[in-house]
């Protein structure tokens, strides 16, 4: 029972970290439409940043400037930042497959540079020295691993609620319109440039909260947990929850870590022997499988967007003239 | 009123060799609806995108209200005063008409990232402002009913009034339309002429590119015709009718298509 509760904790821990870079991709491409293929990169830029700002001094890698907890997982969203800042003052004069491979690009530098430049990552051995905050005091035991999993909840729930009161905002309804034209955005007074530049950064650094939280939670971090599969797997999520709907975003990223843990599961304990050496690659296969199948019968997703969201025309409609 | 609104001098623009716009240099005086007619390839649509900033001209300049605006881009003719709607409408297809219109006022709080956070009051006062407005505007082209429907969902002729709309809410000095009649059923039409003819009684000038010459020759005056890049006539409707290189230029194409 208590084996069973602890996975529950751990898994919806997981689960609900990756829900909050799902939504950080949704205000990129759900409302933007920023195709945005280096999700692993922002993910990692905060994962990186977070605990090499607040972990102990190590030999051999940068770090080890054990700032308070706060700090450091701020200073990761602000590495994410300054990547997104830099990577989209580059890249996003690119639109759709041009801008997605370029992202994608950025990404792959960005593990082969965290692979190999060990003075500064600890290159494939991955980056140690971190302490969990308040772990002291509570242990490692389930008590702390459920006080952490309110802890994301509670900052999943914040990220929610400021994307939809931003995006329920004008600066919402401006990008929603970039979104789906930009010219007559333009024409309208309006600079694309900028407002995409401004969401890229914003979805960016709730990637790098999330990929913070999602070290913290390991106190460690390695090339392997920024491979290009985790932004297949943030952008399945988005899909199937449904682009450009916050809640879907969630809903999306819980049902497919399900799946993804689910199908691990089931090979290892159905799967032939033959085929046990395949298993991760039968996971791509299903997730590439779960991408294709919901944009060909529901490109919607789950939950799709909802058309007034701003402002309705409500009851309070004047009545027709004449 | 004879003040000129919007000018241009020498305006040339050439894609490759061919020279698209040559020369051209007109004068708009405020309150006209001035109608801009030639066969197809004259140069109409380039004029246009260079009077807007999609394009920058390869020399000469325009002036908007006597201040010079060559080069400057779309929005930021927009902000100066000069709105346009397009040849094939480019509504915010998934968005509602209502929102499609109330995302056009300039300079809006709540359009900063941080707008819907610090100021969240003042937003709330604009957004209101803005949506009475907006709800006033869409009730003038008559599209109050749609006021929550998908913009990818409503008509072609009802997409051209939904981007008047839009242009009318920058309240722009001078509006450009771009073909507003064409694939247009005639009740819609009829309904646009009105808006167009009532909102230039309000003082707007318009600048409108047409090829039903029935159209032009009740609605506009004066008429610039243009041909193969050049200007090749510019005056009254009447004198229009009566010009034998305008007749020439546009029963020209028609015989050779």
């Amino acid at each position: 029972m208590i084996g069973l509760l602890s996975y529950l904790v751990f898994f919806a821990t997981v689960a609900t970290i990756l829900a909050i870079a799902v939504l950080g991709l949704n205000l990129q491409w759900g409302n933007t439409g920023l195709f945005n293929g280096g999700v692993a990169a922002f993910f990692g830029a905060g994962a990186y940043g977070t605990l090499i700002l607040g972990g102990t001094p190590q030999a051999g890698h940068l770090g080890g400037f054990a700032m308070p907890y706060p700090l450091a997982l701020l200073g990761g969203m602000a590495v994410a930042a300054a990547l997104a800042w830099g990577v989209g003052r580059l890249t996003l004069k690119l639109r759709h497959d041009y801008l997605a491979i370029a992202t994608f690009g950025v990404a792959v530098a960005f593990e082969n540079v965290m692979r190999n430049a060990e003075w500064l990552s600890g290159g494939a051995k991955g980056l140690r020295g971190f302490e969990r905050p308040l772990q002291e005091g509570i242990g490692s035991g389930l008590a702390y691993n459920a006080l952490y999993l309110a802890f994301v909840a509670s900052l999943l729930l914040l990220t929610y609620l400021f994307l939809e009161r931003l995006v329920s905002s004008p600066f919402g309804r401006l990008l929603r319109a970039i979104r789906e034209d930009e010219e007559a955005a333009r024409s309208l007074g309006k600079n694309p440039a900028k407002v995409r530049l401004t969401a890229f950064v914003t979805g960016s650094v709730i990637m790098g909260m999330a990929g913070g939280l999602y070290a913290t939670f390991y106190a460690f971090v390695s090339p392997q947990d920024v491979l290009p599969i985790l932004t297949f797997q943030i952008w399945a999520m988005l899909i199937v929850g449904g682009a450009g709907n916050n809640r879907g975003a969630i809903l999306g990223a819980f049902l497919m870590w399900g799946a993804w843990t689910a199908s691990g599961w089931a090979l290892s304990r159905h799967a032939p022997v033959e085929a046990q050496i395949y298993a991760g690659s039968i996971q791509y296969v299903l997730i590439g499988s779960v991408i294709v199948g919901m944009l060909l019968w529901r490109p919607q997703g789950l939950f799709p967007e909802r058309l007034v969201v701003s402002q309705s025309g409500g009851a309070t409609r004047p009545a027709p003239a004449k | 009123m004879t003040e000129t609104l919007l000018e241009t001098a020498g305006l040339c623009r050439a894609f490759g060799p061919l020279k698209a716009v040559d020369d051209v240099s007109i004068a708009v005086k405020a309150g006209t609806i001035t109608g801009l007619i030639g066969p197809n390839g004259a140069g109409k649509s380039t004029l246009f995108n260079l009077l807007t900033g999609v394009l920058a001209p390869d020399a000469g300049k325009i002036r908007l209200k006597g201040e010079d605006v060559t080069g400057l881009p779309p929005d930021a003719l927009f902000t100066r005063g000069l709105g346009r709607t397009f040849q094939i409408p480019r509504p915010f297809a998934r968005m509602s008409v209502l929102e499609n219109v109330m995302m056009a006022p300039v300079g809006q709080t709540g359009e900063r990232v941080w707008g819907p956070f610090v100021g969240a009051g003042r937003v709330r006062a604009e957004e209101a402002r803005i949506r009475a407005r907006a709800l006033e505007v869409l009730d003038f082209v008559t599209l109050a009913p749609l006021a929550d429907h998908p913009a990818g969902k409503i008509s072609g002729g009802q997409r051209k009034l939904l981007e008047l709309a839009r242009v009318l809410m920058g309240d722009p000095e001078v509006i450009l339309l771009d073909e507003p009649a064409a694939g247009v059923n005639p009740s819609l039409t009829a309904t646009l002429i009105e808006k167009i003819e009532a909102l230039n009684r309000q003082g707007k000038t318009f600048v409108i590119i047409e090829h039903d010459m029935d159209f032009i020759m009740r609605h506009c005056d004066p008429v610039i015709a243009m041909a193969e890049g050049r200007l090749v006539f510019e005056g009254s409707a009447a004198e229009a009718q009566a010009n034998p290189v305008l007749l020439e230029a546009y029963l020209g194409t028609m015989v050779h298509g």
